[in-house]
Order: structure tokens, then C-alpha cells, then sequence
């Protein structure tokens, strides 16, 4: 009788757990807390398209997806957390969501051998793969969007932008400082003044730098905002009358989100984005077949279209490619993480192969190699159409400045090389 | 005028405009802590769920939808109309009179007699039940709330002032109207406070639980209903608020503005928040206006602790509040 019972609970506790053969993906989402808005659409994204991998195709490369979800609250020491508890059933790669949660996973995941991909945000540094071995931020990362916005400018300017000045208005924090080194390169190199103007976390209150904005009349405005920081922005550069058109946001303060709170009286506003937008491609015919109708959608299933849902499952788009790379490379479906690390540093993503998974134009070409994690730095600017009720992309997809780039990445990933004792790959 | 002095001026007057923004947040505090003693940690969260709860009755939202499809597989979201925003405000009203009583008859009532370190905690277990609770039963995204605030520079200061020194000021619609609320409000409750039978109760019950309840006031009662008029207040800060920036997750923090605001006038004394508010407002903008350059920016947040601290360390109780005597 006692060998039946433990039997039964054996097999009970067999059908539980997660098939370690099956590919584990884990979704470090936050749902909950301040800024649960921004996070249900990406993670309904992400986990969308790999169930719908699982039901149209059974997995990839015949190999089922095993997707495990974590709440972070897009807290740094739950993110962690979340990481430490799910390592161990076999993830093979992290998307942190979260800059300051990629900090800290960077160290852990290098000496776990478990890739982290922080798409558009983290460490922009690790584009070097010679330093960061098991960190990629392909397609790109913040420097890539500071160089977006400054050549926005240089474009509706005739390409001379020198004795103009460009206001950044910052989350004061780790996030929101990224991209001033990289401005005030810029701002020599094309002689605009910059002026920098912090916003202090969470950014409800923001009167005194809008209120200095409306003084000092700076010809553009750059932010670099996350959560309701955007949408305070955007309702007072609304309300001082600041011209939409000559403001400009990361990709972080581009969603539906950001511009809700102001109505009709945002319309025009800008953002950079490094993939498309909207809901019409093909592949949101399968997303509502197999996902929607079989109701298997993430969520409430009412995000799907858009600018985060896209990024979440542009995100898993690029995470499911590297798996198939890595199955190519080492002849097996049922891959490690040390594998899919290959699979994402020999990365490529080509017009062809977007459009044969129902993704025609969806985002830029780029090839990830042993040196470069971080792609080209290609991206784009968006605008708000407040009549359509959607943001539209305004420009074809553009090069960051590289000149200016890539001594910065050098410098930064040489110091951490050194402060860390890494020795340099790829020769 | 020197550009500086008007820029300093405008500056000046959109920090009162934002100390009444605060003020609004503390007052919630004060009313709770003044009648029971309690630091209600949840207050900002309250302000969150009213904001929530009075656009879902607003645009007509199913409460629970996401929960009811999810378990019957159904897909409805919302019940096809749309109540004007007073009525909206008055059932708004109705939902926070509930939550009052269910607060304190399945939590505070249990709890008196305890240290008020419990009860702080027990508010703390409050904030982080009603911010799920919301999420359940609103939903988490962010929710345009158009109650018919106007917002916007004001014309008319504008003109003026540009008539006057050649420079328009910028004044926020909405701030002006934030602010001749606040007056209404603080008028109203100390008026409240000062001549209605039931007022009159809730300051015996705030001088002493024990003389009160041995002449024959319900403390249930007058708990309740403090609980209700912070509610109340909380509606108001959550319509200002979320009017500004869209009723959304984050409104919750607003407490941490109220804070300093409660450190330097004091928790005992609605006046006190008021000139607290517009102490900490005048004072972190004219800071900022004036050394934030030169520190980097940023420093308002900074500036409102470092001036509450100081108040404490010299005036414990703060600029209004009662002092407490412990006598042996």
C-alpha cells in the first residue's frame, strides 16, 4: 500500500514539474505595482508568440516551449529573486526588463553561463562581445537612441544643428542618466548646447523643469522617462505650449500609455522605436487562430497590437531565431543555455526571414557576431496620431553615429574588462 | 524688473499651486491620525482606488471584468453607458463610505488598545490589499480621467502679467482650480470639526478615546466616519492628481509628497498641512529655481526632507501640531 501511495505521489510530482527536455523561457514580467501598466502589454507579447510557436508548430524544432512567469514588480531585488528560483529549470535565456535588474543579474548570469538579452535598455557597454560573453542588447541600446534623436534633429534641420539647443529631461537614475555621456559627444560634434534637466523618481511633480523649459525655449526636447513620468511630461510640455513635433522620446516613453493621460493635445509627439508598429502583419492572423480563438492568450488579451505587445514579441521573435541558430549550430532541439548563447552570437536577422514568420519590414536587419552583441544600432521615430488613436512610423530605419558610439563602448567595456579581471575573446 | 525677479516670482506662485497639490494628500493623514491616532499608510492608495473606482463608474467598466471572464469564459468589459462626472463623484462618495466601514469593522475594530505601531502596520497590510484589490477589480492600465477640469495656461494671468512686467506667468488652470477646491474643502471640514454634533465627537474622541466613549460617543462610529472623510479627501487628491498624469498605479506615491508636508505642520492640525503643504511647495521650487543648477538638478524631493527634518529636530510636533505630554 505504501509503495502505491509513493508510486502515485512520484508520479504526481513527475507530471508537475516542468519537462526538462522542453526548452524553458522564462517571462520576468510585472504585472502588479506602479508600473504594471507598461509591463502586462510586453509580457503578453512575449508570451503570446511563443504559445503561438507551441500550438501552430509544437515547439521549435520540435522541441515544446516550457515558459515559466515571474513577477519582478519591476523591482530590482525581486528580479533577482525571480532569477536565483528559476535558474535552475534550465532557462535558457533572461530578459530582465529592467536596467537596473540587468546590473545586477550581469555578474550572476556570466558565472551561471546563462545568456541575458536586454533589448533597448541595461548596459549598453555589452554590446562588446569581447568583454560581455553572456550579455547581448541587440538590436539596440540607449547610446544607439541618443545618436537617434540628435540625428532626428540634424534631418528636420538641414543637417546643422550648431548654436540650437536640446533640452534632455532625465529620470534621475542609473536609467535616466545613460545616454548623457553620449549627448554631450554629440553636442560637440555638431555644437548644440545641451541642457540637462533631472526629474526626481517617480516624476509626478516635474513644474520647475517645465516651467525652465518655457523660460529658456530650448529648440528640441529629448526624454528619457519611464511610467507615469511620460505621461506628466507630455501633459505639461502640453501645457506650456511647447511644439509636440520638436519632442522627442526613447522608446520607453513611446507608448499608447505615455500619451493617454493628454489627449488629442499630444498629438504629434515623438518617440524612437527600433522595431514597427501597429497590428498589421501577418502574423497577427495566426497570434488571433491559435492563441486568441483557443484561449490561450496571456493576460486579459486585450493588448495584442500595441507598441509593447509588439516589443514583447519582437523580443521573443529574436529569443525563438537564436534557439533555432543554436539547434542549426549544434545538431540538437533540446538545447542548453551555453548553446543558446551560440545561437544568439550568431544571430542574423534578414527582411527575408521576418517576412517568411509574417513580420514583412517588422524591424532592422542586423547581425549579432563574437565582438558585436549589440547589432547595428538601427532605429527609427515614431509619431503620435491623437485622430487615429496610434503612433505611426515617420522615418525609414537609421544608423546611429558610430564615430561617437564606439569609442564610448570601447572605453566603457575596457574599464569594466580591467575592474573585473576579463580577459579579451574573440582574437 | 530684473528677469530673474519675475521668473522667481512665477516660480514662487506655481510652488504654492503645488504646495496645495500636497496639502491635499496630507489632509487624508491628518483627519485619520487626529481621530484615532493612526498613521495611515494606506492614504495614498486610497487616493489611487477612489481615482480608479470614480473613472470605472465614470466609463461604465464592469468592476471585476477580467476576473468574471477569466472564470466563466464570458467577454464583458463594460455596461454600455457612461455617468456624468458629479454623479460619478456622489456613488464614488458611497464606494469610500463602504470601505470605511468594512476597514474598521474587519480591521480597526479589532484593534484598539493596540500599539500604534500595529496599527501602522496593519494600515501597511491595508495599502498593499486595496492596490490589488484595485488592480482586480479596475484593471492596471492607465485611464484618461476628464471630470471637466480645465487645464492648461491661464489666459487671463498670462495677459496680465505680461501687460504688467512684459512676462506672462504660467499658471496651470488646473492648479488654480486644485487650489480653490482645497480652500473649500479645509473651510468645510473646520467647519465640520468645529459646529456639528458629530465633529464635535470626533475632536473628543481625538483628545481621549476613554472620556469620549464614558460619555456616550461611539468610537465605531466616529472612526467610520473619519475614515470616510479621509476617503473623501482622497477622492479629491485623486482627481487632481489624476487628472494631471492619468489614473494609474503610481498615484499611490503620491503620499510621499504629503510626508514632509505632515513632518513641518504637524499631524494633528488640518490648517497645519495646508501651511505645511505650501511651505514644502514655495519652498523645494524657489530651492530648485535657485541652487538646482549648481547641485545638479533634481533637488526638490531632497529639499522637502532636509526642511522637515530640521523642523523636527527644533520643533518636534511641527509647526501646528499638539505637543505630546507623557506624564508618569
Amino acid at each position: 500500500m505504501k509503495k502505491t501511495i509513493f508510486g502515485a505521489a512520484v508520479a504526481a510530482v513527475m507530471a508537475a514539474a516542468p519537462a526538462l527536455a522542453d526548452l524553458t523561457i522564462v517571462d520576468t514580467s510585472y504585472r502588479t505595482g506602479p508600473y504594471a501598466a507598461n509591463g502586462i502589454p510586453f509580457s503578453d507579447g512575449y508570451q503570446d508568440y511563443f504559445t503561438l510557436l507551441n500550438e501552430r508548430d509544437g515547439g521549435i524544432g520540435g522541441e515544446m516551449i516550457n515558459l515559466v512567469e515571474c513577477e519582478t514588480g519591476y523591482n530590482t531585488e525581486k528580479g533577482v529573486e525571480c532569477y536565483e528560483s528559476t535558474k535552475g529549470e534550465g532557462a535558457l535565456v533572461y530578459q530582465p526588463l529592467s536596467t537596473g535588474i540587468t546590473y545586477q543579474l550581469i555578474p550572476k548570469a556570466t558565472a551561471d553561463g546563462i545568456p541575458l538579452h536586454t533589448m533597448g535598455y541595461g548596459r549598453t557597454s555589452a554590446k562588446n562581445g569581447k568583454v560581455f560573453e553572456w550579455v547581448f542588447n541587440y538590436p539596440a541600446n540607449y547610446w544607439d537612441g541618443a545618436s537617434h534623436a540628435i540625428t532626428h534633429i540634424l534631418d528636420q534641420n538641414d543637417g546643422d544643428i550648431s548654436g540650437k539647443t536640446i533640452a534632455l529631461v532625465y529620470h534621475n537614475s542609473a536609467y535616466g542618466k545613460e545616454p548623457i555621456r553620449t549627448l554631450e559627444g554629440l553636442a560637440e560634434k555638431h555644437g548644440f548646447d545641451l541642457t540637462l534637466l533631472p526629474v526626481d523618481h517617480p516624476g509626478q511633480e516635474q513644474k520647475s523643469q517645465w516651467l525652465q523649459i518655457r523660460r529658456e525655449k530650448p529648440d528640441n526636447v529629448i526624454m528619457w522617462g519611464w511610467g507615469v513620468m511620460n505621461q506628466v511630461a507630455i501633459q505639461e510640455a502640453v501645457n506650456i505650449r511647447y511644439p509636440m513635433e520638436n519632442f522627442i522620446g526613447v522608446w520607453w516613453s513611446g507608448s499608447e500609455n505615455d500619451v493617454k493621460a493628454a489627449g488629442d493635445r499630444a498629438d504629434g509627439y515623438k518617440a524612437l522605436t527600433f522595431h514597427n508598429i501597429g497590428s498589421d502583419y501577418p502574423i497577427y492572423d495566426d497570434i488571433q487562430t491559435h492563441v486568441v480563438e483557443t484561449g490561450n492568450a496571456a493576460g486579459a488579451g486585450d493588448q495584442i497590437g500595441t507598441v509593447l505587445y509588439n516589443r514583447g514579441m519582437y523580443a521573443a521573435m529574436l529569443a525563438a531565431e537564436a534557439i533555432k541558430t543554436a539547434q542549426e549550430i549544434h545538431g540538437t532541439a533540446a538545447i542548453t543555455s551555453a548553446q543558446m548563447r551560440d545561437g544568439m552570437e550568431n544571430l542574423e536577422i534578414t527582411e527575408e526571414k521576418m517576412a517568411a514568420l509574417g513580420l514583412p519590414n517588422f524591424g532592422p536587419e542586423f547581425k549579432v557576431t563574437c565582438e558585436n552583441h549589440g547589432g547595428n544600432g538601427f532605429g527609427a521615430v515614431s509619431q503620435w496620431d491623437a485622430e487615429a488613436g496610434e503612433f505611426k512610423l515617420i522615418t525609414e530605419y537609421f544608423q546611429s553615429d558610430q564615430e561617437i558610439l564606439q569609442p564610448l563602448i570601447a572605453a566603457d567595456s575596457q574599464a569594466f574588462a580591467e575592474e573585473n579581471d576579463i580577459e579579451m575573446r574573440c582574437n | 524688473m530684473p528677469e530673474q525677479l519675475l521668473w522667481g516670482m512665477e516660480v514662487f506662485l506655481n510652488g504654492l499651486m503645488a504646495g496645495v497639490l500636497y496639502a491635499l494628500v496630507a489632509l487624508g493623514f491628518v483627519l485619520i491620525f487626529k481621530a484615532s491616532g493612526i498613521f495611515n499608510f494606506s492614504q495614498g492608495v486610497m487616493a489611487l482606488f477612489a481615482a480608479l473606482t470614480l473613472v470605472g463608474i465614470m466609463e461604465g467598466q464592469v468592476p471585476f471584468s477580467h476576473l468574471i471572464n477569466a472564470v466563466f469564459g464570458t467577454e464583458i468589459h463594460h455596461f454600455g453607458w457612461h455617468v456624468p462626472a458629479l454623479a460619478a463623484i456622489l456613488l464614488t462618495m458611497v464606494v469610500m463610505v463602504l470601505l470605511a466601514w468594512l476597514v474598521n469593522h474587519f480591521i480597526f475594530r479589532h484593534l484598539v488598545n493596540q500599539e500604534p505601531i500595529i496599527l501602522f502596520m496593519a494600515t501597511i497590510g491595508l495599502a498593499y490589499f486595496l492596490e490589488g484589490f484595485g488592480d482586480i477589480m479596475w484593471g492596471a492600465d492607465i485611464k484618461k480621467l476628464d471630470v471637466g477640469l480645465p487645464q492648461g495656461i491661464n489666459g487671463t494671468i498670462d495677459e496680465v502679467t505680461y501687460n504688467l512686467f512684459g512676462y506672462g506667468f504660467f499658471i496651470d488652470n488646473l492648479d488654480l482650480w486644485a487650489t480653490f477646491i482645497a480652500i473649500l474643502l479645509v473651510i468645510g471640514l473646520v467647519l465640520f470639526a468645529q459646529y456639528s454634533k458629530h465633529g464635535r465627537a470626533m475632536r473628543a474622541v481625538a483628545d481621549d478615546h476613554q472620556a469620549a466613549l464614558s460619555v456616550g460617543i461611539s468610537l465605531n462610529f466616529i472612526w467610520v466616519m473619519v475614515w470616510s472623510l479621509a476617503g473623501f479627501v482622497a477622492i479629491v487628491a485623486g482627481i487632481m492628481w489624476g487628472t494631471k498624469s492619468g489614473v494609474q498605479f503610481s498615484l499611490s506615491l503620491i503620499a510621499l509628497k504629503a510626508l514632509p508636508v505632515l513632518m513641518l505642520g504637524g499631524f494633528t492640525s488640518i490648517p497645519g498641512a495646508i501651511v505645511g503643504g505650501l511651505i514644502i511647495g514655495v519652498g523645494e521650487k524657489l530651492f530648485e529655481f535657485t541652487f538646482g543648477g549648481m547641485m545638479g538638478g533634481a533637488t526638490e524631493n531632497w529639499f522637502a526632507y532636509v526642511l522637515a527634518l530640521i523642523v523636527l529636530v527644533f520643533r518636534p510636533q511641527g509647526l501646528f501640531g499638539e505637543k505630546i505630554i507623557e506624564r508618569v
